[in-house]
């Protein structure tokens, strides 16, 4: 089974936000793996293990993209690409979607995988828009992946506690729910073969694709407050007693 | 501007996010101009329709083929652009459902346009409509503006207008229209098979009236057992946000948020949950919020009634201890 995985690098959770325009300032903040898209690469890696094939690691992103391709490979993707757009923040969903797929569409891929939503954006649209534009079936929030007889049994999620099994043919694109499985760790082995993997990169141009923005951040700011907090201060102990008297007085819950 | 709304129902049964995307429709149209539509896709779902005609809508669009009877993918995106290449909307909103994320920004790209997702309000700026959605899990908010042509394609997220406020029609119920669409089996490529829930959870969050929620901001399993202290001493239920369920350490059906339970306890306690939207979305409606992180940056706090910026650490083991205090004075 061959599996192309798209995986994001996104500013790190703990990253200071520094908000510049329509965009955050980049310096001075780490990257890290898209958490949801480190699912669908297990879920790539579980498939490849069982079924044979290869995993792919894609990334669409600037020079520190390669970073987060480094630890795919770590983790034991194959190979990996690097699509190279140093102005990739400026990219809407579609736009994005369309230089991967053109990426995609110069593999032989029996899946592709993305992760459910990316931590930075949070546009949750990529695998959908990638079944379009590849003319795949397609199927998103992916708990369980069962391939038999050239097809897959799958188990989606929906809203409430609901789930619902889906039957889809190969090829198809998945878009896997956080939580699937368990990550890995990559291990020391990896680390070194990964080291020696050159990661090639493709420009946007060789893609040959027109990207015309459908829609554009003007700005992003922090959100204005809509409710009044009340901060408590003090030691710990302090706090503790001014909360249970406001949850006494106030809330009247004990 | 012309707007069609795409109301959603599964099995005969309306998503009630649908009423509050028609309540934003109308309200996009009052702060603008204009006419909103309401459509409904299925099979049997004529009397739907019917009670979508009793709001205040220019029009209701039935859209019934026997292939719609179980959602696909394949067979909304095929139906919809037929609908919409008809109906000629300006903008397609849509309550934003797992069904919704499905297949929606397919269909927009299908007919070369762009869909702004989750939003959570909008803005008339001197005729143009501005998007408010959120990014960086609720950190941020941005502000989006289409930059093609018409048909534009929007979400709002389920919570950010409010059903209640949708008008009622004045006087006669609106026309309901059937559409003619095509649509054959082969267009079809995923099968959908049966529905079902997890095997039945042994608690029900939704009835619980007081509940101490748990992030990642309790580290590693082994600490658990501190806020389950808490919640004891407080007689509430032990929840927690995603990530903490992702990872196994608590099971799913403790799971605040879009995609676990929506909650509306008399107590929230939130400890080291950052308040990410998808977290958020299942608990805004508690009546009272109290939440405990260190970063006083995090969004939580933007709808906590009570906020405390310290170490989960040091605050659970104080407030377990004053909270002994007062049941052992209580007693």
């Amino acid at each position: 089974m061959n599996i192309i995985v798209c995986i994001k690098q996104v500013p790190a959770k703990d990253a200071p936000l520094a908000i510049a325009g329509n965009w955050i300032k980049e310096s001075d903040i780490g990257f890290e793996m898209n958490e949801p898209d480190s699912y669908a690469l297990e879920a790539a890696l579980q498939l490849k293990e069982k079924h044979g094939g290869e995993v792919v690691a894609l990334s669409l992103g600037p020079e520190r993209v390669k970073q987060t391709i480094k630890e795919a490979l770590a983790k034991g993707a194959d190979r990996g690409i690097h699509i190279i757009d140093d102005n990739f923040s400026q990219l809407d969903p579609l736009g994005a979607a369309k230089m991967l797929a053109a990426a995609i569409a110069k593999e032989k891929f029996d899946l592709v995988l993305t992760g459910l939503q990316s931590d930075d954006n949070g546009f949750g649209q990529t695998g959908v828009l990638l079944a379009g534009l590849l003319d795949s079936p397609h199927a998103t929030i992916i708990m369980q992946i069962d391939v038999q007889d050239g097809k897959m049994k799958l188990k989606r999620e929906l809203e409430a506690g609901w789930f619902q099994w889906v039957e889809c043919p190969l090829p198809a694109v998945l878009s896997i729910q956080s939580g699937i499985n368990k990550v890995r760790y990559a291990t020391l082995k990896g680390i070194m073969a990964a080291k020696k993997k050159q990661i090639p990169t493709i420009t946007k141009e060789s893609l040959g694709v027109t990207v015309e923005p459908t829609q554009r951040i003007e700005k992003i700011y922090v959100p204005k407050k809509t409710k009044k907090t009340e901060f408590l201060t003090g030691p710990p102990k302090e706090v503790a007693a001014k909360l249970a008297e406001k949850l006494r007085s106030e809330a009247r819950v004990i | 501007m012309k707007i069609l709304v795409i109301a959603e129902q599964r099995q005969g049964k309306w998503n009630n996010t649908s009423f509050e995307t028609l309540a934003a429709a109308q309200q996009v149209v009052a702060a603008t101009s204009g006419i909103v539509s309401a459509a409904v896709l299925g099979k049997g779902v004529a009397a739907l329709a019917e009670e979508l005609a009793t709001k205040d809508v220019a029009e209701v669009l039935l859209v019934e083929h026997e292939l719609l009877e179980s959602y696909t993918p394949d067979g909304y995106c095929a139906v919809l652009k037929q609908l919409i290449e008809s109906a000629k909307p300006d903008l397609v909103l849509f309550p934003h459902t797992y069904q919704v994320r499905d297949f929606a920004p397919k269909l927009a790209a299908i007919l070369g346009k762009g869909m702004v997702g989750d939003c959570v309000g909008f803005r008339n700026e001197d005729g143009k409509l501005v998007f408010v959605r959120q990014m960086f899990q609720g950190k941020a908010a941005a502000d989006v503006t289409f930059t093609g042509a018409a048909p534009w394609f929007a979400s709002f997220q389920s919570g950010a207008f409010r059903a209640d406020l949708l008008a009622a029609g004045k006087g006669q119920k609106a026309p309901v229209k059937a559409v003619k669409v095509e649509l054959k089996p082969e267009d079809i490529r995923t099968k959908p098979l049966e529905l079902f829930k997890e095997a039945k959870s042994a608690v029900d969050l939704t009835q619980a009236p007081l509940i101490v929620a748990i992030g990642r901001g309790i580290k590693a399993p082994e600490n658990i057992a501190k806020a389950e202290a808490l919640a004891k001493v407080l007689g509430a239920e032990l929840a927690a946000s995603r990530p903490i369920c992702d990872e196994g350490w608590l099971p799913m059906e403790r799971q605040i948020g879009s995609s676990g339970q929506t909650v509306a306890p008399k107590l929230y306690l939130a400890l080291g949950i950052s308040g990410a939207i998808q977290h958020v979305v299942g608990m805004k409606g508690s009546r009272t919020i109290v939440a405990v992180n260190k970063d006083q940056k995090a969004p939580i706090f933007e709808i906590a009634d009570y906020g405390i910026v310290a170490d989960i650490f040091e605050i659970m083991p104080a407030l377990t201890e004053e909270l002994q205090k007062t049941k052992a004075a209580k007693a």
